[in-house]
């Protein structure tokens, strides 16, 4: 059975889920307990769990997350909720240098079950500040785990994983995501394994590999070039960007041939590249054609409204991708 | 260290002139803000708007003693602070509009509003942003042997960051040239600062760092005025930097359309007799007409319909626009940054919402 909720409601389902079976689960963050969160992610926890389990916070990232890691080497498994992705800067060290390193440096004496919950993504003029996509940094840090959910069902199935993972693991949902409804399991105990990609459409043409809101852009351009122009398009959502599902990647390309990866972040240094570079260095001869890489141009989010949906990859620049490696390698 | 609020008395004679400037420039913020509100409501606005009224009397009162090359720093709650530095407000309005005259090119909107040209380094989407950057220009004014002033407003809320406590410590011992001005309004976003720290007067931290504090009365513009000066003359002359307190309150959400639901109307309309505008209408009794006042009002209403046809006039940016002004030097298609510049908007240009046509074309 299942049911059509929203993406914000599949987490608060999670996070109820989960601190109902945890006693050592507990929520804090800015604004979040009195106001239920900016997506109204957070709503009515705190009269299930009380304000012990579900803390409002000052405004000191640093502290919440040096906290957090404090907090989940002593036994319990803090959810932190960063407000907005942007303000991970403000934690940094917190993050990079002791959340990540902590398990290897001490000779795995300890684990650091923290998750951090991080709105990204562009929307509605935000703004430079407010509208960043920061995962690639944090793959490049070795001791995090990565999730990106697409869906209000991966929102569920990846908070809940992400929650009972021993690693610290970094949450990325997309701001425009929130308000999105989609099918979401009643089990309980629905999880979806950190480190699983998921083919969401079946294709042989070419395979659009990506994750988080440009899952959907990516299946709209499917949608499109398989109505108007025979071109059959995978996609497959990866999910979770660390550990990468290599073993997805490899078969989707030796499914398709021709490969397009995409996502909002900006697309130099991104995780595209690693991907890309993955396959260029163990599927070369599986391919018809270069892999493309589509992803944010090189600068910081413009305020303005004609500005921010010019830089950065929608449903036509997917498509367009797709129709060339297709073109191109007939 | 023990704190005593002046009461609001008539202003002694010698004050009349300045009592009316700085009336002025409140009635021009509150014409500005409340055209603001308006235009958001009506969706002329893109993004986040967070509005001033009722804390009108901090930056009247700070930017009234200062100079036009002195520097100051903004918070998210930044229009109040730009035109009283000295803005032109139909610049300001066609930037939150998103347009091509707007003082940022429309790449910063109500959030990040700035102008370099009068020293104002940038209202800020992040809390506690502007810390570092006045201790910065009030260090770069001692490196170049000026006499500049850097100040940073900012809220209570800001206080709880680190940045706030390690550029207060920096600025004291390096006695730089600099002026902390806490806006405390008694809210960060939803949150009762009474809730995030056991202290009633935040200028006690400045203690901590050895800079003097005082705490002022946040609605009344002379007073602050006052403070101001005299802080500010200290920075001037090498004597180091000051923190003033204004206890001030919102009383509009902390955004336009945000619900309120963390306090009452009546906490809010307890506040309304505070409004810094109607106190010093009040401690101007017999020295401001009725005409006079309204006359104040008149023009702050005109400069703001003035500037929103000038923000309506204006062109959106071109969408070239976007892929520019990251880097020095990326306007030069001769330039490394140029050359990559012109690759990227080549490769977004098919799918320009006014491209000819939205069809192929490649991305990289
Ligand atoms: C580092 C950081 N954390 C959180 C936020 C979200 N946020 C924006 S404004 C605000 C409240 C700020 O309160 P205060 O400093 O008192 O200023 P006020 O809004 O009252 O003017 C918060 C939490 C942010 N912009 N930056
Ligand atoms: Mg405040």
């Amino acid at each position: 059975m299942a049911r059509t909720i929203s993406f914000s409601e599949a987490t608060l389902e999670a996070m109820r889920e989960e601190m109902r079976r945890d006693p050592t689960v507990f929520l804090m963050g800015e604004d979040i307990a009195k106001q239920g969160g900016i997506f109204g992610q957070f709503k009515g926890l705190p009269d299930e769990f009380g304000l012990e389990r579900v803390r409002d916070t000052p405004i000191s990232e640093a502290a919440l997350v040096g906290a957090g890691v404090g907090a989940a080497l002593a036994g319990t498994r803090p959810v932190v909720d960063m407000h907005f992705a942007d303000f991970i800067t403000c934690s940094m060290d917190e993050l990079v240098n002791q959340a990540a390193k902590l398990r290897y440096m001490f000779g795995e004496q300890c684990t650091v079950p923290l998750t951090l919950r991080a709105p990204d993504g562009i929307t509605k003029s935000a703004g430079a500040q407010h509208s960043q996509s920061l995962e690639s940094w944090f793959v490049h840090t070795p001791g995090l785990e990565v999730v990106i959910p697409a869906s209000a069902r991966d929102a569920k199935g990846l908070l809940k994983s992400a929650i009972r993972s021993d690693n610290p693991t970094l949450y990325f949902e997309h701001k425009s995501l929130f308000p999105r409804k989609g099918e979401v399991p009643d089990d309980d105990d629905f999880l979806i394994p950190i480190g699983k990609a998921e083919t969401v459409r079946d294709g042989r043409d070419a395979v659009v590999i990506t994750y988080g809101i440009t899952v959907g852009r990516a299946l709209e351009a499917a949608e499109q070039l398989a109505r108007d122009e025979r071109i059959d398009v995978r996609v497959v959502n990866l999910r979770t960007i660390w550990p990468l599902d290599y073993d997805a990647i490899a078969d989707a390309v030796a499914a398709t041939h021709r490969v397009a990866i995409a996502h909002e972040a900006v697309r130099v240094g991104g995780v595209g590249g690693e991907i890309a570079a993955f396959i260029a260095e163990h599927c070369f001869d599986d391919l018809d054609a270069p892999v493309v890489r589509l992803g944010a141009a090189h600068v910081p989010t413009p305020f303005a409204p004609n500005l921010q949906e010019a830089m950065y990859p929608r449903a036509p620049a997917i498509a367009a991708a797709c129709r060339d490696l297709v073109r191109k390698s007939r | 260290m023990t704190y005593t609020l002046a009461p609001a008395a008539p202003l002694a004679e010698g004050e009349i002139a300045l009592g009316k400037t700085l009336l002025q420039m409140m009635v021009r913020i509150r014409a500005l803000e409340e055209g603001i509100e308006r235009h958001f409501l009506a969706g002329e606005i893109p993004g986040f708007a967070h509005l001033s009224i009722g804390q009108e009397a901090v930056a009247a009162g700070v930017c009234a003693a200062l100079r036009r090359d002195d520097y100051i720093a903004s918070t998210h709650r930044g229009h109040g602070h730009t035109l009283a530095k000295g803005a032109a407000m139909k610049a300001m309005v066609a930037e939150l509009f998103a347009r091509s005259d707007g003082m940022c090119r429309g790449k910063g909107g109500s959030m990040h509003i700035a102008d370099f040209s009068i020293g104002m380094l940038g209202a800020n989407g992040v809390v506690a942003g502007g810390f570092g950057l006045v201790a910065g220009a009030a260090l770069a004014a001692r490196l170049r042997k000026t006499d500049q002033v850097a100040v940073c407003f900012f809220g209570d809320g800001a206080t709880n960051r680190g940045p706030f406590h390690e550029n207060l410590n920096l600025a004291a011992i390096w006695d730089l040239p600099a002026l902390f001005v806490l806006e405390n309004n008694r809210y960060a976003s939803t949150t009762s600062t009474a809730e995030t720290m056991k202290i009633e007067d935040v200028a006690i931290r400045a203690d901590g760092y050895g800079m003097p504090a005082r705490i002022v009365d946040g609605f009344d513009a002379v007073a602050v005025h006052h403070a101001a000066l005299d802080a500010i003359g200290r920075a001037r002359r090498g004597a180091g930097p000051t923190f003033i307190e204004c206890k001030t309150y919102r009383v509009r959400g902390h955004y336009i359309g945000d619900p309120e639901r963390y306090r009452t109307k009546d906490e809010v309309e307890a506040h309304k007799s505070d409004d810094p505008i109607v106190r010093l209408q009040a401690r101007l009794a017999g020295e401001l007409s009725q005409g006079e006042f309204e006359a104040l009002w008149d023009a702050a209403k005109s400069e703001f319909a003035e500037a929103l046809s000038f923000a309506r006039a204006s062109a959106p940016p071109e969408t070239g626009e976007a892929f520019r002004g990251a880097y020095a030097g990326d306007r030069d298609p001769e330039t490394p940054h140029g050359a990559f510049a012109l690759r990227e908007e080549a490769s977004f240009a098919p799918f320009f919402s006014d491209a000819p046509s939205a069809g192929t074309g490649s991305v990289h």
